[in-house]
């Protein structure tokens, strides 16, 4: 290998004093990632549970050990050369020779580099493909996702089953794939889909409808949330996927399809007069009755979900009520206003909500 | 260089300014087209900003350090996170690389001024006037609906959130504008740039024996004109859109938000490496002279930043991974991404090789460049795992993203431009600043960013996105948190240190003559600071470094230079 000029030179040096090479702390590294992965976390995304989330772990594996291969020998050569060529109190006051380059250097760790980024860049590609360019198989499962400031609203075409904020779909069987097509868009501002073990997101985009899949085969439920910045409440947008296993996915579609319970008694049935008579009605819809608003989520089986304001409390009646007494007190900036009912009132509509399983 | 008879007249003249009444040198300040004056009221317009900013992260890390945090409210919060990324990218990072440029360029290529110095004195003050506008926002953007404040859509903006239905008020249009004037201001200073050093280099500078942080300054200056200018005019048209009834990204009447997503990266992008190439620039002056060796590998040097100025206009896309734009788009920007990492890689390996064989001296401008190298490696790294689309269907907008981009911006940038900070002062004031203050400088900050934005990937990894006022305990986030929130007072402490050190410098540190640091290039070869005039006799060169060859003239370089 030729280095093209080199040369040594004479130089009055006056000052400077060696310094001992400094310890660089380079805390960054796989061992961090690696204790990453071990925590238990319910959205971590190496701990894959469909094919979607598995790929992407797969290839990101092979890209960290990849990056941390390199980081070990380019950290590893500027460490030694810190130490080895630091400047030392007993050194002549002469200037090191002076190298200006050399072609043969500098191809070699072009090319390197290069070779890389193409192994890279094929790894990269086959998921792509291997994700979105393949065909939508005719038996998979449909479900319109549509992102609102700040809830999700779901809707099963097929099934003809309209819910909000948990999203419920069925196990697949790995031998029989059935996997669950989202198609997404946004009543207003763009959110986006996130649920870390199931697959990467997917931005919900008004006017522009957007897809994404995934094949579960463990029951159990998954959490998420909006990863796009959407408005005030944007932290508070969250998601929750209750993957059931095909028989107790059935049951829940059959229960959902009922129409809302309208055998009231007492209080509840006060308290469906409370909503009929108020501006809840604009907002939302509870099936079988004047309720028909769609700005807010559909209420007609309120009861049958675990958790109130997107994801963001327990359904309980005393949460529901507090809620309904005033959203903001527990997510401020949601679009839903207080309606200003008297405890009456309050106690009478939480009983009617409380009724709709 | 010796005062001539040519120019003694002028330095009577500048004597006596020295004795005139305080309000007659304020005066002077803000009527002058001097490059070195405006360089500095640049940095040092910049250095209260970054103080503004960086007090705008402290708080979000409080809010954030623990789950369920009420410490601010959540309007509070989106507004903190829109101010801070506005004011560090347009009113920190933009004017303290002008600035330094402003400063440095002409003195390094032998030149009196910039090509266009009222250009220059107006680019800057239209900046100024931009930064205040966008804080005059907490006063003024409530409008009749009494809506908000400072602008809380992002400071990445996103339509439709920025439509008036969705944005009342007046906050988002304080944001539109003060980005389109510190977009005016930064055309108008990239011009400039490019003219001069195109046009006002001394006699035998050659392109082949420019600095190579003049030749970054150049690709810098291209890359703003080209990027820029797509911002700015998107401003112009979310201006129609919201009051004069066009719909170019109003989705409800049937604009589109993907097209903003568009116009913004297209400036996005590239403005990750308008301002990293001058931290490239400090590194390559800082590196060579501190290891006593001559850049290695020049002409590559010089090919890889003109390659990453081509390259980085066709990467914009990898911020929309996750937008849907399908499977085809998403593999062009996946190939276009990491195909910058050759470039970028072979300037790392050029550093490498320059140290290889060297003396090198950890002086504080040293100390600060070797942590540059290391974290700039990283945050590469961390670039290369986020150009791999499926890996971002992940990690986009989550806090790994945060990471990775505090890592180019802070590891990188901000370590180059401490390290300039250093290197140039005795230049500036003609004194040296203080090597105990530094080191301290040095040490606490680099435990606090290490604290901070080492383990702020992991939260990223497990599911925690960006923008989120507060969380539900139970994720496995709280740790990290903590942690990050508690790096951050070290760095605080350590930028305190760098205060304190320059003022104190300013008055106390030792003087320190034409050339402190034995370095090579002509900045180096006139006074502490430089006269008005710069140089008294235009200089000429023979090689790529000229005081080399002045201190070595058995040995110059221009016999070794191709």
């Amino acid at each position: 290998m030729s280095i093209s000029r080199r040369r040594q030179s004479k130089s009055c040096r006056t000052e400077g004093p060696g310094h001992r090479v400094p310890v660089v702390c380079a805390l960054w590294g796989l061992s961090v990632q690696a204790h990453a992965a071990n925590a238990s976390s319910p959205t971590n995304m190496f701990n894959p549970a469909a094919t979607p989330a598995q790929s992407i772990y797969s290839v990101a594996m092979f890209v960290l050990a990849i990056t941390l291969a390199i980081f070990l020998v380019v950290a590893g050569l500027l460490l030694y050369a810190l130490i080895r060529y630091r400047h030392r109190p007993d050194d002549a006051d002469i200037e090191p020779a002076q190298i200006y380059g050399s072609n043969q250097i500098e191809l070699s760790w072009t090319v390197i580099p290069i070779l890389i980024v193409v192994t890279l860049f094929l790894a990269t590609t086959r998921v792509i493909l291997e994700t979105q360019a393949i065909p939508k198989p005719a038996d998979a499962m449909n479900v319109t996702v549509i992102g609102h400031q700040f809830w999700w609203e779901y809707r099963y075409p097929k099934l003809g089953v309209v819910t909000a904020n948990e999203l419920h779909i069925p196990t697949t069987d790995p031998a029989h794939p059935v996997p669950i097509y989202l198609t997404m868009t946004s009543a207003d501002t763009d959110h986006s889909f996130w649920v870390p073990r199931l697959a990467g997101k997917m931005d919900l985009i008004p006017n522009r409808v957007n897809t994404m899949w995934m094949d579960p085969q463990q029951a159990g439920l998954y959490l998420g949330q909006c990863a796009q910045y959407c408005g005030t409440q944007h932290a508070k947008m969250l998601l929750r996927v209750y993957v059931q296993t095909p028989a107790d996915f059935a049951a829940w579609v059959s229960q959902q399809k009922r129409p809302a319970q309208q055998e009231l008694g007492g209080s509840s049935a006060e308290g469906q007069t409370v909503f009929m008579h108020n501006a809840c009605i604009s907002c939302h819809t509870i099936s079988g009755t004047a309720a028909t608003g769609s700005f807010g989520p559909d209420l007609t089986h309120l009861a049958s979900r675990d958790t109130i304001a997107s994801g963001a409390v327990q359904n309980t009646p005393e949460n529901l009520r507090k809620w309904i007494d005033n959203p903001d007190s527990m997510k401020p900036g949601s679009l839903m206003p207080s309606m200003h009912l008297n405890s009456h009132d309050l106690d009478a509509i939480t009983a009617y909500l409380s009724q709709l399983r | 260089m010796s005062t001539t008879h040519a120019t003694e007249g002028i330095d009577e003249a500048l004597a006596s300014e020295h004795g005139r009444p305080p309000l007659n040198r304020v005066y002077e300040w803000l009527t002058t087209v001097d490059h070195k004056k405006i360089g500095l009221m640049y940095v040092l317009y910049a250095l209260v900003f970054l103080v503004i900013g960086g007090s705008e992260a402290i708080l979000m890390r409080i809010q954030l350090a623990v789950s369920n945090n009420h410490f601010v409210s959540p309007q509070v919060f989106n507004r903190l996170f829109t101010m801070h990324g506005t004011t560090m990218i347009f009113f920190v990072a933009m004017p303290v690389v002008f600035g330094c440029g402003n400063y440095l360029v002409p003195l390094m290529i032998g030149a009196r001024d910039m090509a266009f110095p009222r250009l220059n004195a107006f680019s800057f003050w239209i900046s100024a006037f931009a930064g205040l506008l966008l804080y005059f926002s907490y006063f003024g953007a409530s409008g009749l609906y009494a809506a908000g404040s400072a602008p809380d859509v992002g400071w990445f903006a996103y339509a439709p959130l920025t439509a008036r239905v969705f944005s009342p008020g007046h906050s988002t249009d304080y944001w539109t504008l003060s980005v389109f004037l510190s977009g005016v201001g930064s055309i108008g200073t990239s011009i400039n740039f490019v003219t001069t050093i195109l046009s006002m280099r001394c006699k035998g500078m050659k392109l082949s024996r420019m600095p190579l942080l003049v030749w970054l300054y150049l690709v810098m200056g291209y890359l703003v004109i080209v990027a820029v200018s797509p911002l700015t005019a998107a401003q112009i048209m979310l201006t129609l859109d919201r009051y004069l009834g066009s719909h170019f990204f109003d989705t409800q009447a049937g604009g589109s938000a993907v097209l903003w997503m568009h116009f913004f990266w297209i400036f996005g992008h590239p403005e990750v490496y308008v301002l990293i190439l001058p931290a490239f620039a400090f590194v390559n002056e800082i590196v060579p002279v501190f290891s006593r060796k001559a850049m290695f590998g020049y002409p590559a040097m010089v090919a890889a930043s003109v390659g990453i100025g081509f390259i980085s206009l066709s990467v914009w896309a990898h911020h929309m991974f996750t937008v849907g734009m399908g499977a085809a788009a998403n593999t062009f920007f996946v190939f276009a991404t990491m195909v910058i990492s050759v470039p970028t890689g072979i300037k790392i390996f050029n550093w490498l090789a320059t140290i290889w064989g060297g003396k090198v001296i950890f002086a504080t401008p040293m100390m600060f460049c070797v942590g540059f190298l290391f974290q700039f490696l990283i945050a590469g790294l961390t670039g290369i795992m986020l150009a791999v689309a499926p890996f971002t269907w992940q990690l986009g907008s989550s806090y790994f993203v945060i990471a990775h981009f505090h890592y180019v911006i802070v590891g990188g940038i901000l370590y180059g431009l401490f390290g300039a900070f250093y290197y140039w002062y005795p230049k500036v004031t003609g004194r040296m600043m203080s090597e105990t203050l530094g080191k301290w400088h040095f040490w606490l900050f680099t435990i606090g960013f290490h604290l901070t934005f080492d383990f702020m990937h992991i939260p990223g990894i497990l599911g925690m996105p960006r923008r989120i006022y507060t969380y539900e305990a139970g994720r496995g986030w709280d740790i990290w948190n903590q942690i990050v929130s508690v790096g951050t007072i070290f760095q605080a402490a350590g930028t305190l240190c760098l205060v304190f050190n320059m003022v104190w410098s300013y008055y106390r540190g030792k003087t320190a003559g034409h050339d402190p640091w034995d370095a090579w290039t002509l900045e180096w070869s006139t006074s502490s600071p430089p006269p008005d005039y710069n140089f008294a006799i235009e200089p000429t060169v023979n090689s790529r470094r000229p005081l080399w060859d002045l201190k070595h003239p058995e040995d110059p370089d221009s016999d070794y230079e191709l």
